[in-house]
């Protein structure tokens, strides 16, 4: 009996324990989420701002739009190819950085110790310096009078510059560049942790190296995978500052479009409600990681 | 203990001490205050400027409208000065109190945004125009359609500055139309103007001078100012005012309601308006400034600079763009997101 009082008052004891981080948790996190989605249902100020009173119309705004010209009301084919064009890219960038990240942090995890700790120390130098200066270093490479074009140039590889800047293909290279070693770490942790006897073990059994890295690696090193696929979709998918400086702004992704109704279209609860919705689709790209990393974990 | 009390005691006394010698948060556009001209303020005044930057006009309103910001002047364009008056975010101006309130220049004393400049002192004043380099189009600049309907040199060339309410108010102008119309015959021209002419543009950016200056950029929708800065740095860059009709600005600087340094406001905006320190202003940011009598400090560049001074055949094209009303603002966001999808 006294046991079971003192498991409660120990459970009591570990709630008020934890009571402050649980309220800065929720004031610090839900907080100013929560005035994200009261504002996605209210009217539009004059200007900026909004009027307190409710108001579906951003919802609606979302998903539909009415032809200003005619009147119609059809599903929002703006909103929609925007949000197809963030997705679009987050997953071309995700693809790159696996492709690239998956021999970097193979080659790291199978360095002798120390030369490991440089090689990690390396990849975490970018992180160093501000995100908007890398993306500018990035456009001073491949813009037309730049470095890239002007060695091609000199070299007489072309004798007119390529245009990169500007196009999808900058804002990929851009994100690809920022986003690496998000991908890299998690892969390396997961592959430090893999016993490279089960290697030997599937060539005594005849399997090919394809078969291996199939079979026995990426299914075990799979979680990492998951996590490193995860930390680039989502920045990726709300980027603004690389679709901003290196894609020429003619198209907008979704966080350029979150901007334009905060600023110049002054129209808070649309913004609000965009922001939601993106927030809706990270969320649900986490679900789907817990799900996946849960189900036939082969640790598990 | 004690000695910490007493050091913090003294650091506190010492920082109210600067306060009362007097300080002045100014909130203003970024890269458009010069440092030379706050310097002098201090030598003159003893008071400490710190400025403040921004980017947009949107943002400053927010900022300033969420209350606390603890800025004392800000610098909102023309049609947003009506929008500050209206929201009540603007103290009136004792004009008993700004001495060289007769400096400014008769025909910017009384001006539509703001009658009997109740509520602000010019700070700058310029146009939205076009930038060409002649090198890559020897034609003629004058004119919108260089980035609405392009012409072949400039194919998958020009930039367009991503201001909405500049290049709606271009286009509309092309079109024939007037600033903040909701005509939906004219917006269907602009909105098909500009779709059509977007496949030939090389990109949405701001960054003008530079780009201009290096020849990334051979045609752009760009201020005059800017558009001077980068023909010093390349002689091939020359500004347009388009025929059609283009947009004129006047940023105002002017008091907030809960500024907390007034006086200090007060010297400020008495020390703008000798003519000397506008011209100092105008000499930084390469605009013109609204004060008479400045011309003679300014170098002989910018008096005969042909982005600032407007050629007299040009000059009716001209036109301030009202303060849009919301529904305006709200038709064209819909035109700009069907534009930038």
């Amino acid at each position: 009996m006294s046991g079971g009082a003192h498991g409660r008052s120990k459970g009591l004891n570990g709630w008020l324990l934890s009571l402050p981080a649980l309220v800065l948790l929720f004031v610090a996190a839900s907080g100013p989420l929560l005035i994200v989605a009261v504002y996605s249902f209210l009217e539009k100020g004059d200007y900026s701002g909004v009027r307190w009173i409710f108001s579906g119309d951003a919802w609606f705004r979302v998903l539909f739009e009415k032809d200003i010209f005619d009147g119609t009301v059809s599903l929002a084919d703006a909103n929609l190819s925007i949000f197809w064009r963030s997705v679009k890219l987050s997953l071309a960038t995700t693809f790159i950085t696996f492709v690239l990240g998956l021999p970097t942090a193979w080659f790291i995890a199978t360095r002798a110790a120390k030369a490991r700790a440089i090689w990690l120390f390396l990849i975490t130098i970018p992180f160093w310096t501000n995100l908007l200066i890398r993306t500018f270093a990035i456009m001073e490479v491949i813009r037309n009078q730049g470095l890239l074009n002007t060695a091609l140039i000199n070299l007489g590889v072309i004798s007119e510059p390529i245009q990169i800047l500007y196009t999808d293909t900058a804002v990929l290279i851009g994100m690809a560049y920022v986003y690496l070693p998000l991908m890299v770490l998690p892969l390396f942790a997961a592959i430090d942790r893999f016993d490279m006897r089960l290697i030997e073990a599937g060539y005594d059994l005849y399997a090919s190296r394809w078969l291996i890295l199939r079979r026995i690696i990426l299914p075990i090193i799979k979680p990492g995978i998951v996590a490193g696929c995860i930390l680039v979709f989502v920045p990726s998918l709300g980027a603004y500052v690389t679709p901003r400086v290196l894609g020429g702004g003619k198209n907008m992704m979704i966080g350029n479009f979150i901007e334009l109704q905060f600023g110049q279209g002054q129209n808070w609860p649309l913004g609000a409600a965009l922001s939601m919705v993106l927030l809706i689709v990270v969320m649900g790209a986490l679900l789907l990681y817990t799900r996946v990393s849960s189900r036939d974990d082969p640790h598990g | 203990m004690r000695k910490i009390l007493i050091a913090t005691t003294a650091i506190m006394a010492s920082s109210v001490a600067a306060m009362a010698e007097g300080t002045l948060n100014l909130y203003n556009w970024g890269n458009y205050t010069n440092p030379e001209l706050l310097e002098k303020f201090t030598k003159e005044t003893g008071i400490d400027v710190t400025v403040t930057d921004y980017d947009s006009n949107t943002t400053a309103l927010a900022k300033v409208e969420a209350g606390g910001s603890g800025f004392d002047l800000v610098v909102p364009s023309h049609n947003y000065i009506p929008i500050y008056v209206g929201k009540g975010l603007l103290a009136e101006l004792d004009h008993s109190r700004l001495s060289n309130i007769g400096n400014i220049a008769d025909e910017w004393a009384d001006v539509p945004w703001d009658p009997n400049r109740a509520h602000s002192i010019p700070w700058q004043w310029g146009s939205t125009g076009i930038a060409v380099n002649t090198k890559a189009y020897s034609g003629d600049p004058h004119t919108s359609d260089i980035f609405l309907d392009p012409p072949e040199e400039l194919v998958g060339k020009v930039n367009v500055v991503p201001e909405m309410s500049d290049v709606m108010a271009m286009a509309i102008f092309n079109v024939g139309g007037e600033a903040c119309t909701e005509d939906l015959e004219v917006l269907r021209k602009v909105r098909d103007k500009l779709m059509a002419a977007k496949p030939s543009w090389l990109s949405m950016d701001y960054g003008t001078t530079d780009k201009l200056s290096s020849g990334d950029y051979v045609a752009s929708v760009n201020w005059n100012g800017s558009t001077m800065r980068a023909r010093i740095n390349n002689p091939d860059v020359v500004y347009g005012y388009p025929k059609e009709g283009y947009p004129l600005f006047m940023d105002s600087v002017a008091l907030l309601a809960d500024a907390n340094n007034v006086d200090e406001a007060y010297q400020f905006l008495d020390f703008i308006m000798v003519p000397e320190n506008a011209a100092m202003i105008s000499n930084f940011a390469r605009y013109a400034n609204g004060i008479a009598g400045s011309e003679p400090f300014m170098p002989d560049e910018m008096k005969t600079a042909p982005e600032i001074v407007t050629p007299a055949e040009h000059a009716d094209a001209g036109r301030f763009l009202p303060t849009c009303p919301p529904s305006a603002t709200e038709l064209y966001t819909s035109i700009w997101t069907e534009l930038l999808k």
